[in-house]
């Protein structure tokens, strides 16, 4: 009610100053340049862009202005730099096709750039032959949704990211598809931002990379056969709920992939077939719940220096490894997990196995020191030095086990 | 050879141990998928049995065959046909109603619970490749070793040694050389080693397709080539297929110099 | 026609022929007799190829028998020791023996009839008596019609009856112009049947001759008589 009053209150306020207009703009109009089209508008027109090709390049959108396309007009920046800069707050792109952002080692030309402005909204867009997608410099309250990034990196250096933010905060990213870029979303000092429903597959680097970026929520996305997984650094009080991790095969490749995170909730995630589930350096009080780690190398790879974080009711499905730690120290629980290669009893009936499962294997500490015995993977041998390991622990934490260990696998709606 | 593999293979599929094997194979199928439920649990189980029990029954078998029917042999020595015909023919005879005894016993509860509408099925036709293989492989050794000891408390004590040592010892060994030498690149050195036992052969083989995460964890540039391409799967194979014909040729070469 | 042109053969140390030169013509019924370890029997499976000389040469009908096979459709080979696949039954075991040898001429119902064996046709060779078992081997020996006819021990383990039936059958076919080669101890069966001798010791030859001339040269009557004085010249 109170909205609604507000909005007509607006309303009367805006027609009584000047009636907002809309601007067409193709071949055949009066006018037949996006540039001309800003420079005729004023505040809070729209600009009506027809089907057609456009060449043209820093566009600067210096007015709150709602910028629509018509069955996606194609904007070609022709390689010579940036294309749009939005430096008014209150602005809207919609539906245009951009190709075509320059090159250069120098600058990081984008197709669309948003600086030091606030309310924006930037939906339906796609990107093609880019250098930067779309970087949100310095801005904040705005909205990215349902723009599709293609790009052509094949190296790191002389490539761009897919999504940017850069000192900005309470910005939504939401329902884009990024892929073939340097990073496919990437936040630096973005704090209070929201990552939902995005997919970011195939990019050469990171899926998601962010440092520094606090109270972030990530939900619902798929990252898929990138580089190096999702890298997540130097934050806190992230929530990282039902996304999927999948296929980040490598050497030096995780699904995820955390660097000094402390006080956060890692809740329904899957983690599927990488070569590390999650490898975490240095962070404390997190909580691992209803994730799901399937088909991995290394399930979670702990690499020390981490303190009183929990993991329950999680699925460790027929992974490699489902834990290594590098230290004799443990400092975290592990409780009412559901661990694929179990091989306790559950006598009372009550889903909670009798036995302990002790998940840190002799043979993960073995192919930490010595890489190449990783070939010796499921050899007898190695499974006698790993049940006996288990019987009497010498190399691995002895108080690193799960004393409720579910006999069966525990379902969770991700939903 | 054809007649002398199909009396061997007849002689037998109406034997009691085959019966036993083929049964113990059932069994363990049925009690796999359907207490557990869970194809993907049950491929891991039988890869470590194929890896162990296959290579074992291979051995005793071939042995056991070998010199229960020797007098049988000699009875075909003296009869118009060549030498190779003979112990080829007994080997494959051998070797194929084993292979067929695992293929069955295991196919038809996966076929019960069905393996082709899962996505486990590539897992498990490269499992029952790899226990074919190891089947031809350790009969054919267990058949030199027949052959090259006249007195069978002998044969049977080598080729259980023999088994022990492709399945135990040698990764033992394997290991404790890694860790000896782990200052120096090791990469081609442990791929090589593992090349050289069929066991570790199979395992390898069976791991392309289980841990190909965790394989290519590792940093090695011959791993990466080896485990990350094709050339894995291919190397596998060919090498497995040597280690069949190296054995049977050492059979005919015995077989032909050997007074009986 | 055998000929056997200085045979060599250790195994090991142990010099089991030492030069055995031996003519066999074609229609001879000829009886290989020697102590234990005197090496008959690798002289038969030298005939075989079973066992493979260290020296000298084989010739059968003027060609060298060595790394061929061929040449066994020309020979009947009655084995020491009858065993065979359990798991088989007689007639199946036969069967497969014809097949093996593959169309050559079978009389395997006349010599089935002569040792009485239809009624265990359909046993399985596992659970034959040590006898019946030579029956089969015999069978599956004598059934074809090969020129060549060699038995290693024939009458082990049979009765009264079946030994009958054997001499018989050596008579008759003696009669057809093969030529036998028969290892034996039992001297009354080899003096019944048998033309020539040829003595064995020491992995040479020690006497190759008729019976008669047997008896002359040692100047006994009785044929046992002449091979024990045989054996005790050769002892000296």
């Amino acid at each position: 009610m109170k909205t609604l009053f507000l909005y007509s209150i607006l309303f009367i306020l805006s027609t009584g100053i000047s009636v907002a207009k809309t601007i067409e703009t193709c071949a055949t109009c009066k006018v037949k340049t996006i540039k001309g089209a800003i420079e005729i508008a004023s505040e809070s027109d729209t600009i009506f862009i027809r089907k057609g090709i456009y060449k043209e390049f820093n566009i600067d959108v210096s007015k709150p202005l709602v910028v629509i396309g018509e069955h996606y007009p194609v904007i070609d920046g022709e390689l010579k730099g940036e294309i749009f800069r939005i430096t008014a707050d209150n602005v809207t792109l919609d539906g245009l096709f951009i190709i075509n952002v320059g090159t250069s080692y120098t600058e990081d030309f984008s197709a669309v750039r948003v600086v030091k402005s606030k309310n924006f909204v930037i939906k339906n867009l796609v990107l093609e032959n880019l250098f930067f997608g779309i970087y949100i410099e310095k801005s904040s309250f705005g909205k990215v949704f349902h723009n599709k990034i293609i790009g052509d990196a094949k190296e790191e250096f002389n490539s761009g990211n897919g999504i940017q933010l850069w000192y900005s905060h309470h910005v939504e990213v939401d329902k884009n598809i990024i892929t073939h870029v340097r990073d496919g979303i990437y936040l630096e000092f973005a704090d209070h931002c929201s990552i939902t429903n995005n997919i970011s597959t195939d990019n050469v680097r990171y899926g998601l990379h962010f440092m520094f970026s606090n109270d972030a929520t990530y939900e619902k996305n798929n990252f898929q056969n990138n580089g190096a997984g999702v890298a997540v650094m130097f934050s806190k009080r992230i929530e990282m709920y039902h996304n999927i991790f999948h296929g980040n095969w490598g050497t030096a490749s995780y699904g995820l992939l955390l660097k000094e995170i402390n006080d956060s909730k890692i809740k329904g995630n899957i983690f599927k077939e990488n070569t590390t589930g999650i490898n975490i350096e240095g962070s404390n009080r997190v909580t691992y719940t209803f994730n799901t780690f399937e088909k991995n190398g290394w399930a979670i790879k702990s690499r020390g220096a981490c303190y009183t974080n929990i993991f329950s009711d999680n699925n460790f499905l027929y992974n490699t490894f489902d834990l290594s730690y590098n230290s004799k120290l443990n400092d975290n629980v592990f409780k009412n997990n559901y661990w694929s290669d179990y091989s306790g009893y559950d006598l009372n009936k009550d889903g909670i196995g009798d036995v302990p499962h002790k998940p840190v294997k002799l043979f993960s500490y073995v192919a930490n020191r010595t890489p190449e015995a990783i070939i010796l993977l499921r050899s007898l041998f190695i499974d006698i030095i790993d049940f006996s390991e288990k019987v009497s622990p010498v190399f691995t934490p002895n108080n690193l086990e799960d004393t409720s260990p579910k006999m069966n696998r525990i379902a969770y709606d991700r939903n | 050879m054809f007649k002398i593999l199909k009396y061997s293979f007849f002689d037998l599929i109406r034997s009691r141990w085959s019966y036993v094997y083929f049964a113990f194979f059932l069994l363990l199928g049925y009690v796999l998928l359907f207490l557990n439920n869970d194809v993907s649990k049950a491929v891991i189980t039988l890869m470590n049995v194929i890896i162990i029990l296959v290579p074992l029954m291979g051995t005793m078998f071939g042995v056991m065959y070998f010199y229960n029917s020797k007098e049988f042999t000699e009875l075909l020595l003296a009869q118009p046909l060549n030498r190779t015909s003979i112990f080829i023919g007994q080997y494959l005879g051998v070797a194929i109603s084993l292979s067929l005894s695992l293929i069955i016993g295991l196919g038809i509860p996966f076929l019960a619970y069905g393996i082709f509408k899962s996505e486990a099925i590539l897992d498990f036709l490269l499992l029952l490749v790899t226990g074919g293989f190891l089947t031809f492989i350790f009969t054919a050794i267990s058949f030199y070793i027949g052959l090259s000891n006249e007195n069978r408390i002998k044969g049977f004590g080598y080729a259980i040694l023999f088994w022990l040592f492709m399945a135990v010892i040698y990764d033992g060994l394997f290991l404790i050389s890694l860790i000896l030498f782990e200052e120096y690149p090791l990469d081609t050195f442990s791929l090589i080693a593992s090349m050289v036992n069929p066991i570790d052969l199979s395992r390898i083989l069976i791991l392309l397709k289980l841990d190909i995460s965790a394989l290519l964890g590792y940093t090695g540039a011959v791993f990466q080539k080896f485990f990350g391409t094709h050339w894995g799967l291919i190397v596998s194979l060919g090498l497995l297929t040597l280690w069949v014909i190296i054995p049977v040729f050492l059979i005919r070469k015995k077989a032909l110099k050997k007074d009986f | 026609m055998i000929e056997i042109k200085s045979i060599h053969k250790s195994f090991g140390k142990n010099k089991v022929l030492q030069g055995v030169d031996l003519i066999i013509p074609q229609g001879n019924t000829i009886a290989i007799m020697g102590p234990n370890g005197s090496g008959k029997t690798t002289l038969i499976k030298s005939i075989l190829g079973m066992v493979l000389p260290n020296q000298g040469n084989i010739l059968m009908n003027g060609k060298n028998i060595q790394r061929s096979w061929k040449y066994r459709n020309q020979i009947d080979y009655l084995p020491q020791i009858a065993n065979f696949p359990n798991n088989l039954k007689v007639s199946e075991l036969i069967k497969m023996i014809k097949d093996i040898r593959g169309g050559e001429i079978v009389e395997e119902d006349k010599y089935i009839n002569l040792f009485s064996l239809h009624p265990f046709l359909n046993k399985k060779l596992g659970n034959l008596s040590g006898g019946t078992k030579q029956k089969v081997n015999l069978v599956i020996a004598l059934m074809f019609e090969s020129p060549l006819i060699i038995l290693d021990e024939p009458t082990s383990g049979l009765d009264p009856v079946s030994l009958l039936v054997l001499k018989d059958i050596i008579i008759e076919q003696k009669k057809k112009g093969k030529t036998l080669l028969i290892c034996s101890h039992i001297m009354s069966f080899v003096e019944a049947v048998c033309d020539t001798i040829i003595f064995i010791w020491e992995g040479k030859i020690y006497f190759n001759g008729t019976i008669s001339a047997l008896k002359k040269e040692t100047a006994e009557d009785d044929f046992e008589h002449a091979i024990a004085h045989l054996l005790k010249n050769a002892h000296v």
